[in-house]
């Protein structure tokens, strides 16, 4: 495989309401933050590809305009995934796989605040079976916690201790929305939110945006001093259907860390994209990861979750990590749909 | 690695009509998914990976639904993508999985693009409000016909060219089963009487809205060497490209776009096409209202500018013409519109395959797809061959 690193990540401060602005205002600071670390502009740059949702902004073409702020004039290579920002990276790592072009633009961005996301959330369900009854996706994580504890798999006390974790590191976070320090003991005295959820257990709801630069080889190494190089980076699906699937565990992360080959090096940072404490105690088990592995560093999910974002600010925070040095390899994860249902892993790596 | 060589294996789409009410949406994508696999002589576990395309969510209201359709699509455990890039987005979806077996990641790719538009009302839900101007269009007809009254107006286009492209394209779709309209009444008279919609598009000048899906599979070099030596021709991928422009920019043409220019210019050069009208046998291009055909011919480089509404009329582009254009009927006898880019792609793979039956174009090896989206912004294209490049 090609070398491909990231570059340049750049991310808006994550935000419980953006109202003043639209999507292309809010998203252009991103992008062309992302552009200037590295001293482009879009004019230097091979591919962009982006992700994003009619059902949050409201509007069908909803990523029409927002192409007009990366101002595509002269016309550019372009294309757009109804999916998180990290698989909108995806399809850019494999356009420069195929060795035509050196750089990519890569972003994603969502507004959540102007509906109801637990509710629009029920609007990915089978319509026919499913969606009518308007389970929100709340109560299917509390499902899936639920089915952790009874198989002994895990305990509150644990999911507690997730979420005092993350938003303590969110503390160093100036980007994230959720950050407090508050001891375990403290979130289990929270009343349940839907049981055995807490409210602290739960991401925030967020507005954002984030953009990412990939880069080639020589290329990458022309711009930067300390590259974060994709090693590896797979994604998988299961059913939609929670009958279908043992909830307890993450088949489809576990197969996309095989193929991304995770276990094939020492793991120092892992950014796991867990909208629910019980599912980073799922992820963490799926990607084999032990306790040399720091998770969450940046608060993940639990200290912003931005609609078909966050899944690419992760992968840009395991990235600076490592073109930091505080990190030598890591891991980022995306999900998508309820439960888990989809997932993405990608092995970044820095060079001695 | 380097550029690997791709090529289509397997063809499939469903039935397309109005209302396809005897399947749900897993049902119409299993239609043409399943055709396209046995087209391919392969089954569901063959296949290495999904890419499905759409166009807006909001035509079916649901969100993401290749979430609740990945087990339809016998994606468990494998990797599902999904693509939308307006109008164009069936092209794209194709272009996406291509490339996947371009850069040697898999093998063996199902690309699937649907509609189901009798779930919501298509020309409505196609009335976006434009920044800063009044919201007086009404569906797509309404946004398009301003460019194709210019278009006229610098072509010194005669008024009977769109009613010739109308007619010629509803009588191409007679000779195909899968088409949506079949009206086999039809004369340049009854084209001429319909009524007039959005001037100077008249209702029978302008595609339906269907419910339907297309899918092809699409294998690697050795896959492709396969089916070939088993007696079944794939179409060889001899070059792709996707161009974006955007919505709103003082310097765009939408009459000739140059996204769509930029777009066919880099195939061209893929397929070391030096002279698209004397080397492509055939093109299926994205036609929703009838002046698109000649738009398309200038823009895609078969005419100069202004040049193109004489082919339609001197017959070029007819079925047994010298240039055929859409020898399916195309977007004007069908349109579930996130599929309607990759039934181009996929006419095109038959034709060089030679399996387009009663709308086979003889001796065809060097065919062009074409779709395009948005306001004349989205353009995805692709060059397939019967010779392996």
């Amino acid at each position: 495989m090609r070398d491909i690193a990231v570059i340049s990540f750049a991310q808006t401060p994550m935000r419980r309401r953006v109202e003043e602005l639209n999507e292309v205002e809010m998203l252009m600071p991103a992008i062309h933050d992302a552009l200037r670390q590295v001293d482009m502009t879009i004019d230097d740059i091979g591919f962009t590809c982006s992700g994003s949702t009619d059902y949050l902004a409201g509007t069908a073409f909803s990523f029409v305009s927002t192409l007009d702020g990366v101002g595509p004039w002269p016309p550019i290579q372009e294309s757009h995934v109804e999916m998180d920002g990290a698989w909108a990276l995806y399809e850019a790592w494999v356009k420069l796989q195929i060795g035509e072009i050196d750089t990519a633009l890569v972003y994603g961005y969502a507004k959540s605040s102007p509906g109801d996301l637990p509710m629009v959330l029920t609007r990915q369900l089978d319509p026919i079976t499913v969606g009518p009854l308007w389970p929100d996706s709340v109560s299917m994580a509390a499902l899936q916690a639920r089915s952790l504890l009874d198989a002994g798999k895990a305990t509150e006390e644990q999911f507690a201790e997730v979420a005092a974790r993350s938003r303590r590191n969110a503390l160093d976070n100036p980007n994230a929305q959720l950050a407090w320090d508050r001891s375990a003991a403290d979130v289990l005295a929270e009343d349940y939110l839907v049981a055995p959820l807490r409210r602290s257990d739960c991401a925030p709801i967020i507005d954002g945006a984030a953009a990412i630069v990939l880069a080639a080889g020589d290329v990458a190494r022309s711009k930067v001093t300390r590259p974060a190089w994709i090693r590896g980076i797979d994604h998988r699906v299961e059913p939609i259907h929670l009958g279908l699937r043992d909830l307890t565990v993450s088949e489809s992360t576990r197969t996309a860390a095989a193929k991304a080959g995770v276990a094939d090096g020492p793991i120092d940072v892992a950014e796991l994209h867990a909208p629910f404490t019980s599912q980073e105690l799922i992820l963490a088990e799926a990607l084999g990861l032990g306790d040399q592995t720091s998770i969450n560093p940046s608060g993940g999910a639990l200290s912003a979750n931005p609609m078909m974002t966050a899944g690419l600010i992760l992968i840009g925070e395991v990235a600076n990590r490592i073109s930091s040095g505080d990190a030598n390899r890591g891991v980022a994860h995306a999900t998508s749909g309820p439960c888990l249902q989809q997932n993405l892993v990608c092995v970044l790596e820095g060079e001695n | 690695m380097g550029k690997q060589r791709v090529a289509v294996v397997g063809i499939g789409q469903t039935k397309h009509q109005a209302t396809r009410g005897d399947v749900s949406m897993a049902g119409l994508v299993r239609e043409a998914a399943q055709r396209a696999l046995t087209d391919a002589h392969m089954t569901w576990a063959d296949v290495d990976a999904v890419v499905i395309g759409k166009a807006p969510d909001f035509f079916e209201g649901v969100m993401m639904p290749e979430l609740f359709l990945a087990d339809a699509l016998g994606c468990t455990g494998k990797p599902l993508f999904r693509v939308h890039t307006a109008g164009s987005v069936g092209g794209s979806t194709a272009i996406v999985a291509s490339q996947l077996i371009e850069a040697g990641i898999h093998e063996r790719v199902l690309a699937v693009a649907f509609e189901k538009q009798s779930e919501s009302e298509a020309m409505w839900a196609l009335s976006l409000p434009i920044p800063f101007t009044p919201p007086l269009h009404a569906g797509a007809g309404g946004y398009f016909a301003p460019h194709i009254r210019s278009y006229i107006r610098r072509a010194k286009a005669p008024d009977h060219v769109g009613m010739l492209v109308a007619l010629k394209d509803r009588q191409n779709g007679l000779k195909n089963p899968y088409a949506h309209l079949h009206e086999p009444e039809i004369t340049f008279d009854s084209i001429k009487e319909s009524m007039m919609l959005w001037d100077p598009i008249r209702y029978a000048e302008t595609c339906p809205s269907s419910d339907g899906a297309c899918a092809v599979v699409l294998g690697s070099e050795a896959v492709a060497d396969a089916a070939a030596a088993d007696g079944r021709p794939p179409a060889w991928i001899k070059g792709t490209a996707m161009r974006s422009e955007p919505t709103l920019s003082a310097e765009r043409d939408t009459v000739l776009p140059l996204a769509g220019a930029l777009c066919a210019a880099d195939v061209y050069r893929q397929a070391g096409i030096t002279n698209p009208r004397k080397e492509v046998d055939c093109v299926e291009m994205y036609v929703p209202f009838s002046w698109f055909e000649p738009m398309w011919l200038e823009n895609l480089g078969f005419a100069e500018p202004g040049e193109g509404w004489k082919m339609t009329e001197a017959g070029v582009t007819a079925l047994d013409g010298d240039l055929p254009v859409n020898m399916s009927g195309g977007v004007l006898c069908t349109n579930p519109i996130g599929a309607s880019g990759m039934l181009r792609f996929a006419e095109a793979a038959m034709q060089v395959r030679g399996t387009a039956g009663d709308h086979q174009v003889d001796g065809a090896r060097t065919a062009v797809g074409h779709a395009y989206g948005g306001g004349s912004q989205f353009f995805a294209m692709w060059v397939v061959g019967a010779d392996k490049p």
